[in-house]
């Protein structure tokens, strides 16, 4: 991300921004990206409002045009009560909201934004996945990195997955996630209901490996053909008279096909996460 | 959250030269602004940069003067105030590194390299700033050393020379800041150069004559580019000094021009090196 805004040189290879070589052409680059980094990169001392015209007249806009784009990111981003106050009295999700408005005080084409709700509280990380996503709304290419996987699937069109900085998987979340073939039935079960005896009954609908959470009581069976395996379950175990606590059928979450393309070879196979 | 539209504003840049140099200007004006507006929101931290010096003149002056015989007599203050004239250009270092430092640290110095302004704007900003907040710390102290009973006894040019070579100093020393302060892991390394900035004027000829010293210390301190600034300006000004008779000391003003253009020349290009480099 470093080396795309033109911040670090590339050492091999060669990229393009928006069309142009982050090499050759740098200036041509961030005339038409945005950053934000993983630390709000904002002046402490000035308030929100200073922040903004700052970086609006050092994008190149007159004072007045600047001023008038300061107000206009403030409203957007919920910011104008806070705006005349100093950064340093904001909370890391104002912080936040501030650093992604002065990213986006000319529209860039591209904005990269590097782990934008690390330590953030969820009311802050939903305020931030809004503004992104009206973002991408007007037209904007948004990188986006995140260890947070249920971020990525909420916020992306394509992900990307890295392992020790190269890509393992790549396409949408539906594509991802088609990885894990099927989807996930969670059932769990009422304690001092003999699990071993409950996974013997269902074994017939799973398409791959059960996978057993004794601490949790839950039992994730994978299935495909979603609509039979639901009724076979439940009748199941309905005349076996086992009385469950819960019933979910869900698709896989991005952790999982992250666990399952990162599992050791050996035990692909079998992803357990037992207790 | 306010959803409404972005408005699409973008910015044609032209690229010509000419333009790319009147945008360099422009961008280290608003830099420059930035740290003026600084001072307002933050007064504390600035004043107290600025009467810290003074602290220093009226603690060697009072405390120590009294005990101090200076060379053919005369008024202490007038003897002292050129050193610590030279001290001041010495303290600012600290203030360029801090905010060096504390930009690199916060992201704000990545966020200034990933907009489409001029590089050298940025530390041509904070050149400007620094030298003007060296220039009202100078004046500061000006009008304390009249009030304490210096004075300057050549001709205005000639004091504004003197006062000349004391900003050169001060802009040599900007760029061992801002080299230092890209370099530095956080502001904690700040500190160490917070301590290391007064044994490197005690060590020169503000205080006491080298000779006074070890030979070999005492030739370090004749040699000290903040010896060469001290006594240049002793000359100008007319105050009393060390009797001369070192090469050095009978070329002081030569050398007060030397050194602080030696050492812009050696850290100018460094800094600006280390700027583009930073995420190296």
């Amino acid at each position: 991300m470093k080396i795309l805004s033109t911040l670090l040189e590339l050492d091999d290879g060669q990229a393009c921004v928006a069309g142009f070589s982050v090499t050759t052409q740098p200036r041509q680059v961030r005339e038409r990206i945005g950053l934000v980094g993983q630390y709000a990169a904002i002046d402490e001392i000035l308030t929100g409002r200073q922040n903004l015209v700052l970086f609006g007249q050092l994008n190149h806009l007159s004072r007045r045009q600047a001023q008038l784009r300061a107000d206009a990111l403030l409203e957007q981003f919920a910011l104008t009560n806070a705006g005349n106050m100093p950064a340093s009295t904001f909370s890391g999700g104002m912080r936040r909201r501030l650093d992604l408005a002065a990213s986006l005080i000319v529209s860039p084409e591209v904005l990269f934004v590097d782990e934008p709700t690390t330590g953030l509280d969820p009311a802050g990380r939903r305020e931030v996945w809004a503004a992104i996503r009206s973002l991408v709304a007007t037209g904007t290419t948004v990188l986006l990195t995140t260890q947070y996987l249920e971020e990525a699937d909420q916020l992306a069109h394509r992900i990307a997955m890295l392992k020790e900085g190269r890509v393992i998987a790549e396409g949408t979340p539906d594509s991802l996630k088609a990885r894990l073939r099927g989807d996930w039935l969670d059932i769990i079960v009422r304690p001092g209901v003999e699990i071993a005896a409950v996974v013997q009954l269902v074994q017939p609908v799973a398409t791959g490996d059960i996978r057993i959470d004794t601490q949790m009581n839950q039992i994730s069976i994978p299935v495909t053909d979603r609509t039979r395996a639901v009724v076979t379950v439940a009748t199941t175990l309905s005349e076996a008279g086992i009385e469950l606590e819960d019933f979910v059928l869900r698709r896989p979450t991005l952790d999982e096909v992250f666990l399952h393309l990162t599992a050791p070879a050996k035990s692909q196979d079998s992803l357990e996460v037992a207790s | 959250m306010n959803q409404t539209l972005l408005s699409s504003l973008r910015v044609t840049q032209t690229s010509s030269p000419l333009a790319r140099f009147g945008w360099a200007i422009a961008d280290a004006w608003i830099i420059t602004r930035r740290d003026l507006m600084h001072w307002r929101l933050r007064p504390a931290t600035v004043i107290m940069g600025w009467f810290f010096p003074v602290m220093i003149v009226l603690m060697f002056g009072l405390l120590f003067g009294g005990a101090i015989r200076v060379p053919n007599g005369g008024s202490y203050f007038e003897f002292l105030m050129p050193g610590m004239f030279t001290m001041t250009m010495l303290f600012g270092l600290e203030a360029t590194m801090i905010a060096v430092t504390t930009d690199a640290s916060k992201g704000v110095t990545d966020r200034f390299r990933s907009l489409p302004m001029s590089a050298s704007a940025v530390v041509l900003g904070r050149c400007i700033a620094d030298l003007l907040n060296s220039i009202v710390g100078l004046a500061i102290m000006v009008v304390v050393g009249l009030l304490l009973g210096w004075h300057w006894h050549a001709g205005m040019a000639t004091a504004l020379a003197a006062i000349g070579l004391l900003l050169l100093l001060r802009f040599a020393l900007l760029w061992v800041g801002i080299f230092f302060g890209l370099r530095a892991k956080g502001p904690e390394s700040v500190t160490s150069v917070q301590i290391l900035v007064w044994p490197i004027s005690f060590l020169s000829n503000a205080f006491v004559d080298p000779s006074t010293m070890p030979s070999w210390l005492g030739v370090i301190a004749q040699w000290n580019p903040f010896s060469a600034t001290t006594s240049a300006i002793r000359q100008l000004f007319l105050n009393p000094g060390w009797q001369a008779g070192s090469w050095s000391a009978e070329h002081a003003v030569l050398l007060a021009i030397v050194w602080p253009v030696l050492l812009a020349a050696i850290f100018l290009p460094l800094s600006v090196r280390a700027y583009r480099r930073l995420n190296h």
